[in-house]
């Protein structure tokens, strides 16, 4: 169990609130065109549906959608029990406000974790049948008819005995004085008409024909636009610039210090790069600036030895290590990742004396709005979000330091401005996953089986200054997630040392969070212990998972579709990995051939998931294979290397990312169930690792421990 | 120095150093937001447009060298038979995600049919390891073009 296993439910829910003006609504995607404000006289049941006495109904989004497809689900949710089709509808970003659109498991405006259909699938639901039966209601008061003599379909009451029909629109007067339900009953799953069905995604049209609006995209009235050079040096600051060879530049407007950047600003974003190529900027490299990766990766090293808190302790491991020897023991060391979303950073502001818009894409509207407040001096209440659709997510816009930094800029510059990162300043200032270090200890008794298991956890503490509700007693709950293993081994010991990036390096959440910290050392060493009892590696699992149904589901699933009793040829090989994290539990299962030049190749990637009730099975099968490719790309390639006291890689050329030929066919096949819905936007991310060097162990006897894989390096041992 | 430039039919008329890319007077000058940033050095894709029909990297193409020359970017490929055929798959496979580098893999997988009406998958492969995506949509990519071909 993980920590979004543990948070608490208790959010005060706030279904019906009948005639509160929405403001701050941010851009409609779908078919109108153009940004909506609520008219007098439109009927809000509640913060997440708004419908006019003509036209579209309008349903406000909780959650960002940053391609994991939550727009599409959320409307399915709300129109299953509001009853209307998908193609009355208009969705809305939600205005910055998190008293209305916390994410009820995070109680915040949080998008992230892969919880928000695990939060809201019951609020959205409940939110579409309390409207639906006011609407109902109403009907049936005009008809002067018993309400349960009426039904609703697609947008209209209908009263069959008369034959009577009322579109939603033409009720909202009548309904505006209906008294709110207190008791909202929901459909069974028997009936749900739009739960369950491959929808097609409804940002799709716009993200075909190029009228979707990221971040990026915002052009307010007088735009200037600004690039920027953050300076490089991980906590060092501006020592000088002239101004004189950017403004020599046409278009260039102004160069603006703050303390660790330089903006040039200019009347296009082309402009303002080449000015700021222009000038020569002295950076005072502050106290890190000898710093490389090597002395890094020794601090982590060190850190393995270091003062551990204990996290979990289930029966006695040091006295079973002392009955069972002899103890097996694994180091597993991942490297540093950026998040390299294809949208680069920035933000757009326009900062007032007495007000400010913001237009941004973001993870955390709640939070950004809070920092333009901070910086600016503004009340909060005079700060706008305009939130967007993001280009990426991966955990990189849960933070706001871009946010930060543009609206320091912007509050030396009249009129608006957007503020646009270059991918250099993308993957060089990230909120990096930081050096992550897994120690496993294990004893096993007279049958193979391991009895002791301890694991110690060495990496940044993110949640104790992300969340640190996510904290307990020192210890990081997010980077322990999942740590104890679902297996079942009779004695367990978890244990977290806290090792920090050197300070100015900021590090941050990581898509599959905890699970793909700790699924790549887990796997990797059941797999080890497996193949040290000489027992093969799926009856090892399966052995130890008799108390998992669910996990076991998976397992046997995917084992049956990667055609796992098959024998392979020589040099071939299929590794398992599984992970149980965000409600829902995954087995994957890797196949790869290394040829004689010592080559990897990967041949497929097959996924079983059990994530409870699908809402849109599409979605799960799209977000399973991005979750597999994303994990790809960081275990072929993912790392990044520190000279000088700063990030050396700098854009797609030295830090590479997975492309289209290097894909793998890839497999994903559903385990059918009626539990409650699990999140599945991070959980194709965890396994993929570990199956892979599980399956290169098979293939090559090489047992790898560290990432990225060095993809050219397998001749046969 | 101002530039005539002909896009998506239209003429424009814009006063940038003949230096600036192509990319950026698309999007802040004229306004044409669907062509996205995502590396400026070509690497990405993401900047994808046609210049006389043929798949350019905006983001490197000075806008000196556009003058003269047919700009489309995704605002208007629809209007050809290969990117409405293209779009049109787009849609039927559900391919996107994020969406962000959507534009940039629909111009080149347009400029890709245009010249090879049925690709193999090593052509597509050949053609659209240019585009970089990071939700992960290359499968529904693959299996878009290979529509798109065959409704053509």
């Amino acid at each position: 169990m993980s920590i979004h296993d543990k948070v608490n439910v208790s959010v005060s829910r706030r279904h019906f609130l009948i005639g509160a003006s929405l403001t701050g609504a941010g851009l409609i995607i779908g078919l109108q065109p153009s940004p909506s404000s609520a008219a007098a006289g439109d009927l809000e049941p509640n913060p997440f549906i708004r419908i006019p006495a003509d036209g579209k109904i309008t349903l406000i989004m909780p959650s960002v959608e940053m391609g994991q497809g939550i727009y599409t689900s959320v409307a399915m949710l709300l129109a299953e029990e509001l009853e209307v089709t998908l193609d009355q509808v208009v969705l809305e970003h939600a205005p910055a406000d998190p008293t209305r659109y916390a994410n009820p498991l995070l109680g915040d405006q949080i998008t992230g974790g892969s919880l928000a259909i695990r939060a809201v699938y019951e609020q959205m639901r409940k939110a579409g049948a309390s409207a639906r039966m006011v609407l109902v209601n109403a009907a049936a008061r005009g008809w002067g008819v018993a309400p349960d003599t009426c039904t609703a379909e697609a947008g209209q009451v209908v009263h069959a005995a008369s034959g009577r029909r009322a579109a939603y629109g033409s009720l909202i007067q009548a309904a505006a004085s209906e008294t709110v339900p207190q008791e909202v009953p929901l459909k069974p799953a028997s009936s749900f008409k739009v739960i369950g069905q491959s929808i097609r995604r409804l940002d799709s049209p716009e993200k075909v024909n190029g009228t979707a609006k990221f971040g990026i995209d915002a052009r307010p009235e007088g735009v200037s636009y600004a690039a920027i050079a953050i300076c490089p040096h991980f906590d060092g600051k501006l020592r000088s610039v002239a101004d004189k060879p950017a403004m020599a530049v046409k278009g260039v407007k102004q160069v603006v210090r703050i303390e660790d950047a330089v903006a040039v600003v200019a009347d296009n974003t082309g402009a303002a790069r080449k000015g700021l190529a222009a000038l020569a900027i002295e950076w005072d490299p502050g106290p890190s600036g000898d710093l490389s990766l090597a002395e890094l990766e020794k601090r982590a090293e060190d850190a393995i030895g270091g003062k551990a808190l204990p996290h979990i302790n289930e029966g006695d491991v040091t006295k079973a290590e002392a009955e069972n020897g002899p103890v097996h023991e694994f180091v597993y060391r991942m490297p540093i990742l950026t998040h390299s979303a294809m949208e680069p950073m920035n933000c757009t502001l326009h900062v007032r004396n007495d007000s400010c818009d913001v237009w941004v894409g973001t993870q955390v509207a709640g939070r950004a709005r809070q920092a333009v407040a901070d910086v600016t001096g503004l009340p909060l209440e005079k700060v706008v979000v305009h939130n967007h659709l993001l280009g990426g997510g991966f955990g990189r816009r849960l933070d706001v330091d871009g946010v930060i930094l543009a609206a320091k800029i912007a509050k030396q510059v009249d009129g608006p401005v957007k503020v646009t990162w270059s991918r250099e300043e993308d993957i060089r200032h990230d909120c990096y996953r930081y050096l992550n270090y897994s120690k496993i200890t294990a004893t096993l008794g007279p049958d193979g089986m391991p009895v002791s298991w301890r694991h110690r956890v060495i990496g940044p503490a993110v949640m104790a200054r992300w969340l640190p509700a996510f904290t307990r007693d020192g210890i990081d709950l997010d980077i322990m997630g999942g740590a104890e293993s679902s297996y079942a081994i009779p004695n367990k010991y978890t244990e977290f040392v806290r090792h920090e990036a050197p300070g100015g390096m900021l590090t941050g959440n990581w898509r599959g969070v905890g699970a793909t910290r700790n699924i790549f050392p887990i796997e990797g060493g059941i797999d080890e212990l497996a193949h040290a009892a000489k027992v093969d590696p799926l009856e090892y699992r399966r052995r130890l998972l008799q108390h998992k149904p669910r996990l076991l589901g998976a397992l046997d699933l995917a084992a049956e579709k990667a055609g796992w009793s098959n024998a392979l040829p020589q040099g071939k090989g299929r590794g398992i990995a599984l992970s149980e994290d965000f409600g829902s539990f995954a087995a994957m299962i890797s196949e790869v051939s290394v040829g004689e030049d010592g080559k990897l190749k990967i041949d497929r990637i097959v996924c079983a998931v059990d994530c409870g009730q699908v809402v849109n099975p599409d979605t799960v099968d799209a977000q399973i294979v991005s979750g597999i490719v994303y994990g790809l790309s960081a275990a072929l390639y993912g790392r990044i290397t520190v000279q000088n006291g700063a990030v050396v890689e700098s854009n797609f050329d030295d830090s590479p990312v997975l492309r289209i030929h290097e894909t793998p066919k890839v497999e994903v096949y559903i385990v059918p169930s009626s539990e409650a819905p699990g999140g599945i936007g991070e959980v194709g991310t965890p396994g993929v690792a570990p199956s892979l060097f599980n399956a290169i162990f098979v293939a090559t006897g090489k047992r790898l421990r560290s990432l990225p894989i060095d993809q050219n390096d397998f001749r046969r041992v | 120095m101002s530039h005539n430039l002909l896009i998506n039919g239209s003429d424009y008329a814009v006063d940038v150093d003949d230096d600036i890319p192509l990319l950026w007077v698309l999007r802040d000058t004229i306004g044409l937001t669907g062509t996205k940033f995502g590396c400026g050095i070509a690497m990405c894709g993401a900047c994808t447009v046609h210049v006389d029909g043929v798949p350019m990297r905006s983001c490197v193409m000075p806008v000196g060298d556009a003058v003269g020359k047919r700009v489309t970017t995704i605002e208007a490929v629809g209007d050809t038979a290969e990117g409405a055929r293209i779009q049109k798959a787009w849609l039927d496979i559900d391919v996107v995600q994020c969406g962000y580098c959507q534009s940039g893999q629909i111009m080149s997988a347009t400029a890709l049919l245009a010249a090879n009406p049925s690709p193999t998958d090593d052509d597509i492969d050949a053609v659209m390891a240019g585009n970089i995506c990071r939700c992960g949509t290359y499968p529904r990519i693959r299996a878009a073009i290979k529509l798109a071909a065959k409704a053509g």
